[in-house]
C-alpha cells in the first residue's frame, strides 16, 4: 500500500502515456515530465514568498500577512493568498523600460536567467524511479546550465544603461563566480565516493541503515558534515541570500542589477532567484542528505516524494531563519571568505574524504570512532587555523555605553 | 538529414556570422555564447555527453563571461561612433577566408574516407573517460594543472595595476 | 556579409571544384555534414579574426576556430573506426581547457595593452613596426 502511494505519479504518467500511439510516446512522456516541474515548484516559489514574509515578520516581532485569503470570500487562510494578490498585481504594473536601454538584450536577460535554471530540474530525483531524465553525466549538467545564469545578470546589468545596474551586475557576477567554486569542489568528494555522476545512483549509494538507525546519508560522515556545510554556504551565497545579498540589497546598491526592471519582467528576476535557491537545495538533498530517502526504518511508509518536499521546507525554513538573523557581508569580506577560507577548507576535505575511504582497511585504534575522530581532525584543525589567521585581521571591538 | 541537425547548425552559424559583425562589442560577445551554445547541442547529438556539458561549462560559464569583463574594463561598450569597425585590409582577410574554406570543401569532397555508413553510437560512458584520464593519459592531465595553475597566475600579474614608482 | 559569400560558392555548379554528388546535400554522410559545418564555423572564425580591427574581437575569432576544430574532432570520434579508444573526446576536452587558459591569458594581455596605449585597436598598436 505504502508502495503504490509512492509510485503514484509514476503510475500515472505510465496510464497517460498509454492512451497516445506509439510514435507520439516519447514527446508525451516528456512533457508529462516537463508539466509538473512547471507547476510544483513555481507554487512552492509563491508559498516560500509568504512563508518568507511571515517568518520574517515573526522574526522582527510582528505578524506578516495575515489578511489575504480566497478572493470575494471571508476565508483569511492565514495569508496564503498573498502570493496570488502578489502575481496579479506584478503582472498588470506598467513595463517600463528606459529609453537608451538596449532593448532586445534587455528583454531577454530575465528569460535567460529563469530558462536554465528550470533546465536543472530535469535530473533531480524528487522521488523513487521519479528524475525526469537520468543523464550519466548529471551533476555536470546541473553545474553547466547553473553557470548560465552568470551570464544573464550581466545581461541585466548592461542593458539598464544605468552605472548602479552595471556595478550591481559586475559584483553579482564576481560573487556568484567566487562560489561556484567551493561549491563545485565540495560535492566532488560526493562523486569521489559514489563513483558516478549520476544523480539517482549517488542517491542509490547513501541506502540502508547503519546499526538499524543510522542512516548512510552522506551527511553523517565526517567529510560529508563539512561538504554539507561548506555547500549550503557557498549555496547561499550563489543564490545571492542574506548574508550574502549586497549585489541586491535596497540599502546599499538600490537593487543592483534588476533596477530598471519593472512588472513581469522583475517577477521573472524573483521567480530565477527562488527557483534556483530551491534547485541547488534540491542537489544539496540529493548529495548529501540521501535525496528521497527516509531517515529511520519505521518511517518508510512517507512516501519517497514526501520525503523529498519535506527536506525541502527544511532548507526553506532554514534560509528564512538566516535571512532574519544574520547581517550582510561587504563585497570585500565575501571575497575573502570564498578564495581564502571556503576554497581550501573544500580542498582539505577532499584529503579528509580519500583517508575516510583508504582507512577503511587499516587498523585504526577505535575502529569507526577513531577513524570519524581523525577525519573530523584533518578538517578541524585547518579550520581553527583559519579562524585564528583571519581574527588577526579584524581589530578588538571597542564597546562605549553611554553612562 | 536531420531537423535537430539543421536548426543547431543554423543557430551555430547565425551565432558565429554574428560575432564576426556585430558592431558593438557586447553584442559579439552575446552572439558567440548562442554560437556555444549550438555547438554544444551538436556536442550532445553526437553523443558526447561530457563534452557537451563541459563546453557550456568552461566556455559559456567562464571564458564569455572572461570576454565580457574585458570588455567592460578596455570601456569598449560606449564607442559606437563613426569609426569603421573593420581594418584597412578587410578584403584580403576575406579572400583568404574564403579561399581556406574552398580549399577544405574541395579536399573534402574529393576524400573517399567520409563516405562510410553511419555506425552504431558508441556508448562512451564518464566512468570510462575518467579511467582513461586518470590512466592512459594521466601525463598530460597533470601537465594542464601545472598550464592552468601558469596561466592563472599570470593572466592575474599581467592584469595587475601597475605599482607608482615613489 | 562574410556568410553569404562563402554560401554563394558552395553551391556554385562548379564541376572542378566539388562533383555533383555533393551539391545536393541530402546525399552527404553525416560526417561530411559535419565537417562541411566545422569548415565554415572556422572560416567565419578565421574571416572575423583577419578583419575586424578591436583586439577582443579578434580573440573570439579564434575561439571560433578553436571550437571548429573541437567539433571536428567529436565527429571523427563518433564517425571513425575506432570509437571505443574516445581519443576524440579527450583530445576535445583537452583542447576545450587549454583554450579556456590561452583566453584568460589573452584576455589579461589585452587589457594590460589597454592600460599602456589608452586603445585596442589594432591598427594603433603597432610601435614595433619596422
Amino acid at each position: 500500500m505504502a508502495d503504490a502511494v509512492d509510485q503514484i505519479f509514476v503510475t500515472l504518467k505510465h496510464w497517460l502515456v498509454g492512451f497516445f500511439p506509439e510514435a507520439l510516446q516519447p514527446v508525451v512522456s516528456a512533457l508529462l515530465s516537463i508539466i509538473p516541474i512547471l507547476s510544483v515548484f513555481p507554487f512552492l516559489f509563491g508559498i516560500a514568498t509568504v512563508l518568507e514574509r511571515k517568518g520574517l515578520g515573526r522574526i522582527q516581532n510582528r505578524y506578516g500577512p495575515n489578511r489575504v485569503g480566497i478572493p470575494l470570500t471571508n476565508i483569511r487562510l492565514c495569508g496564503f493568498g498573498q502570493f496570488v494578490a502578489d502575481g496579479l498585481k506584478i503582472l498588470t504594473k506598467e513595463d517600463v523600460v528606459p529609453r537608451s536601454a538596449d532593448k532586445l538584450v534587455h528583454f531577454l536577460a530575465p528569460v535567460m536567467l529563469v530558462v536554465p535554471i528550470l533546465l536543472a530540474y530535469a535530473v533531480l530525483p524528487v522521488g523513487r524511479n521519479m528524475v525526469p531524465v537520468d543523464l550519466d553525466a548529471g551533476i555536470l549538467f546541473f553545474f553547466a546550465v547553473g553557470s548560465a545564469t552568470e551570464l544573464a545578470v550581466f545581461m541585466a546589468g548592461w542593458s539598464s544603461h544605468n552605472k548602479y545596474s552595471l556595478l550591481g551586475a559586475m559584483r553579482a557576477i564576481a560573487q556568484m563566480i567566487s562560489y561556484e567554486l567551493p561549491l563545485v569542489v565540495s560535492s566532488v568528494t560526493v562523486v569521489m565516493m559514489a563513483g558516478t555522476l549520476s544523480l539517482p545512483q549517488i542517491v542509490a549509494a547513501q541506502s540502508g541503515w547503519l546499526w538499524g538507525w543510522l542512516p548512510a546519508w552522506n551527511v553523517f560522515t565526517p567529510w560529508g558534515c563539512t561538504g554539507f556545510i561548506l555547500f549550503v554556504i557557498a549555496a547561499i551565497a550563489e543564490s545571492n541570500r542574506t548574508p550574502f545579498d549586497l549585489p541586491e540589497a535596497e540599502s546599499e546598491i538600490i537593487a543592483g542589477y534588476f533596477t530598471e526592471y519593472s512588472g513581469f519582467k522583475f517577477a521573472l528576476f524573483f521567480l530565477g532567484e527562488y527557483l534556483g535557491m530551491f534547485a541547488v537545495s534540491g542537489l544539496a538533498i540529493t548529495l548529501f542528505l540521501g535525496g528521497w530517502q527516509a531517515p529511520l526504518p519505521w518511517l518508510t511508509f512517507i512516501p519517497s516524494w514526501a520525503w523529498f518536499f519535506l527536506k525541502l521546507f527544511g532548507f526553506i525554513a532554514f534560509y528564512i531563519w538566516l535571512r532574519g538573523t544574520l547581517p550582510r557581508l561587504r563585497t570585500d569580506q565575501l571575497m575573502n571568505f570564498a578564495w581564502k577560507f571556503l576554497l581550501p577548507m573544500t580542498l582539505i576535505n577532499i584529503v579528509a574524504a580519500a583517508v575516510w575511504f583508504y582507512s577503511r582497511h587499516w587498523a585504526v585504534p577505535g575502529g569507526l570512532a577513531g577513524r570519524w575522530i581523525l577525519c573530523a581532525a584533518l578538517v578541524a584543525v585547518p579550520y581553527l587555523l583559519f579562524g585564528r589567521a583571519f581574527e588577526r585581521t579584524v581589530p578588538k571591538r571597542v564597546y562605549r555605553y553611554a553612562t | 538529414m536531420s531537423l535537430v541537425f539543421f536548426i543547431l547548425a543554423a543557430v551555430t552559424l547565425a551565432g558565429a556570422a554574428g560575432a564576426m559583425s556585430l558592431r558593438r562589442p557586447v553584442h559579439c560577445a552575446l552572439s558567440l555564447v548562442l554560437s556555444l551554445v549550438g555547438l554544444a547541442g551538436l556536442f550532445l547529438r553526437l553523443g558526447a555527453q561530457f563534452v557537451g556539458f563541459a563546453q557550456v561549462l568552461v566556455y559559456v560559464g567562464a571564458v564569455a563571461i572572461l570576454v565580457v569583463f574585458a570588455i567592460l574594463l578596455t570601456n569598449n561598450a560606449e564607442i559606437i561612433g563613426r569609426s569603421s569597425t573593420v581594418s584597412s585590409g578587410w578584403l584580403a582577410g576575406l579572400g583568404i577566408a574564403v579561399a581556406v574554406f574552398v580549399s577544405l570543401a574541395a579536399a573534402m569532397a574529393r576524400s573517399s574516407a567520409l563516405n562510410r555508413p553511419a555506425s552504431p553510437p558508441p556508448t562512451a560512458s564518464v566512468r570510462d573517460l575518467g579511467t582513461r584520464l586518470m590512466g592512459e593519459y594521466i601525463l598530460p592531465l597533470e601537465v594542464l594543472g601545472l598550464l592552468l595553475t601558469a596561466t592563472m597566475i599570470g593572466a592575474v600579474v599581467i592584469a595587475l595595476h601597475e605599482r607608482r614608482a615613489k | 556579409m562574410v556568410d553569404g559569400k562563402e554560401q554563394r560558392l558552395m553551391l556554385a555548379p562548379n564541376s572542378i571544384l566539388c562533383p555533383p554528388s555533393s551539391i545536393h546535400a541530402v546525399n552527404m554522410s553525416p560526417l561530411h555534414q559535419y565537417l562541411i559545418l566545422s569548415a565554415l564555423l572556422f572560416c567565419i572564425g578565421l574571416a572575423g579574426a583577419l578583419t575586424r580591427r578591436n583586439a577582443i574581437i579578434v580573440l573570439i575569432g579564434v575561439e571560433l576556430m578553436l571550437n571548429a576544430a573541437n567539433l571536428n574532432f567529436i565527429a571523427f570520434w563518433r564517425y571513425g573506426p575506432n570509437p571505443e579508444a574516445q581519443t576524440g573526446l579527450l583530445f576535445a576536452m583537452f583542447s576545450i581547457a587549454v583554450a579556456a587558459a590561452e583566453a584568460a591569458v589573452g584576455l589579461a594581455l589585452i587589457i594590460a595593452i589597454y592600460r599602456h596605449y589608452k586603445t585596442t585597436n589594432l591598427d594603433k598598436v603597432d610601435g614595433l613596426k619596422g
